[in-house]
């Protein structure tokens, strides 16, 4: 899942000086499943932003609402002409979703709510970490399932560097050395001859941003006016 | 500022506070009269949104009493909550008000006297730490409406009345 964060009360605060009338939209996958953005937190900043604007004596009126996505057109459009009747929307999505909700809605200013980190894995309970770096070009077949592209702090392809002491990363000490971890994975399942295939690098230059995926197969035929 | 008699709102659990508020009753022991009692099943039904409502309802204080940690009927619940009130309060001091107001008990089912306690400790809070700040603002605006009121008014006409003033 993408896992994100709110951002900082006082900067949502700020963000919403000038306006009275707002709608704040949560997004019901990701960042509901991480408590960043979900129907719960919109119920919760919703209160926060009113009770800080009463204090001051500033006006604001807040709709709260929360759809399934807001990466996807379907849902969006379902609250189209609701939100049409406010200044701004407040999107607790991430940084897709407030784009994608900022396209399909323009002009409606729409302002971010959460700071997008990363796409991970619930480790535990209020804990997520990173485990992939969409780089587009899977290795974990060769590594044992752990991705060194994500989890070694240099993305090294072959093997530790000289800075790996004791199975832990001399970036960060308390971090685990990710070929470490590969290593001894493939000697449990028997299948540490993988550790002497040598990973050419990555094309990463031929990859052009903003990267796009389309599936012929379920592409939806445009009609051409004529 | 003058003295104000403080709201507190209580979240009970079922198997403890809300038996101890009973029985505060019924032994007679006194306690502030303005607390309210929200009864629940178990305090780990305490979400931070309920007790930021409870404030924006214009509460001066919160309590949120559950069982002896270790004694929950849902063995982990108070843990919980205990967690959650501390959340709250985080989420309450960046919306700018005191953290304070809102604190966690534990009591058993007999401990009327604890009870007690824990509403009069939260009353005295409420007290020092005066009204809550958007009560404040509330009755601020309503005056300062009033005012407006007055001043746009047409000499020689009377304020509408309002309606609850009529009976």
């Amino acid at each position: 899942m993408i896992v994100a964060e709110r951002k900082p009360f006082t900067e949502i605060k700020e963000m919403l000086s000038g306006y009275r009338k707002i709608l704040i939209l949560g997004c019901g996958t990701c960042v509901s499943v991480c408590m960043a953005g979900g129907e719960k937190e919109v119920e919760i900043l919703a209160s926060q932003i009113r009770m800080a604007f009463e204090k001051e004596n500033r006006e604001i009126e807040i709709k709260e609402a929360t759809i399934q996505r807001q990466c996807d057109r379907e849902f969006i459009e379902t609250i189209r002409k609701m939100a049409g009747e406010y200044e701004a929307v407040l999107s607790l999505a991430c940084g897709a979703g407030v784009q994608f909700v900022a396209e399909l809605l323009a002009p409606l200013l729409i302002l971010p709510g959460l700071n997008t980190r990363f796409i991970g894995v619930a480790e535990a309970e209020g804990v997520w970490s990173e485990r992939c770096r969409a780089c587009g070009d899977c290795v974990l077949s060769e590594t044992a399932g752990i991705c060194p592209v994500t989890i070694c702090a240099k993305s090294l392809l072959n093997g530790p560097c000289g800075g790996t002491r004791d199975g832990k990363c001399e970036v960060d000490k308390d971090k685990d050395c990710a070929w470490t971890l590969i290593y001894r994975r493939l000697q449990e399942g028997g299948k540490l001859e993988k550790m002497r295939k040598i990973h050419p690098p990555k094309k990463h230059g031929v990859r052009i941003y903003p990267q796009r995926q389309v599936n012929e197969e379920f592409k939806k035929e445009v009609k051409s006016e004529k | 500022m003058a003295e104000f008699e403080p709201k507190v709102v209580a979240f009970c659990c079922h198997y403890c506070a809300y038996s101890a508020a009973d029985l505060a009753g019924s032994l007679r022991l006194e306690y502030p009269a303005n607390v309210r009692i929200v009864k629940l099943m178990c305090t780990g039904r305490v979400d931070a949104s309920h007790l930021l409502k409870a404030f924006e309802a214009g509460a001066d204080a919160v309590l949120v009493a559950g069982c002896e940690e270790g004694d929950c009927h849902f063995r982990e619940g108070n843990i919980k909550a205990k967690r959650r009130v501390g959340y709250a309060r985080k989420l309450l001091r960046e919306a700018g008000l005191e953290g304070e107001r809102l604190e966690m008990f534990n009591l058993g089912a007999s401990d009327a006297h604890k009870f007690a306690a824990a509403v009069n400790e939260m009353t005295e809070r409420a007290r020092k730490l005066g009204p809550n700040p958007l009560r404040i603002s509330r009755e601020h605006r309503a005056k300062s409406i009033e005012q407006r009121a007055k001043r746009t008014r047409a000499p020689g006409t009377r304020a509408p009345e309002k309606p609850n003033e009529r009976s």
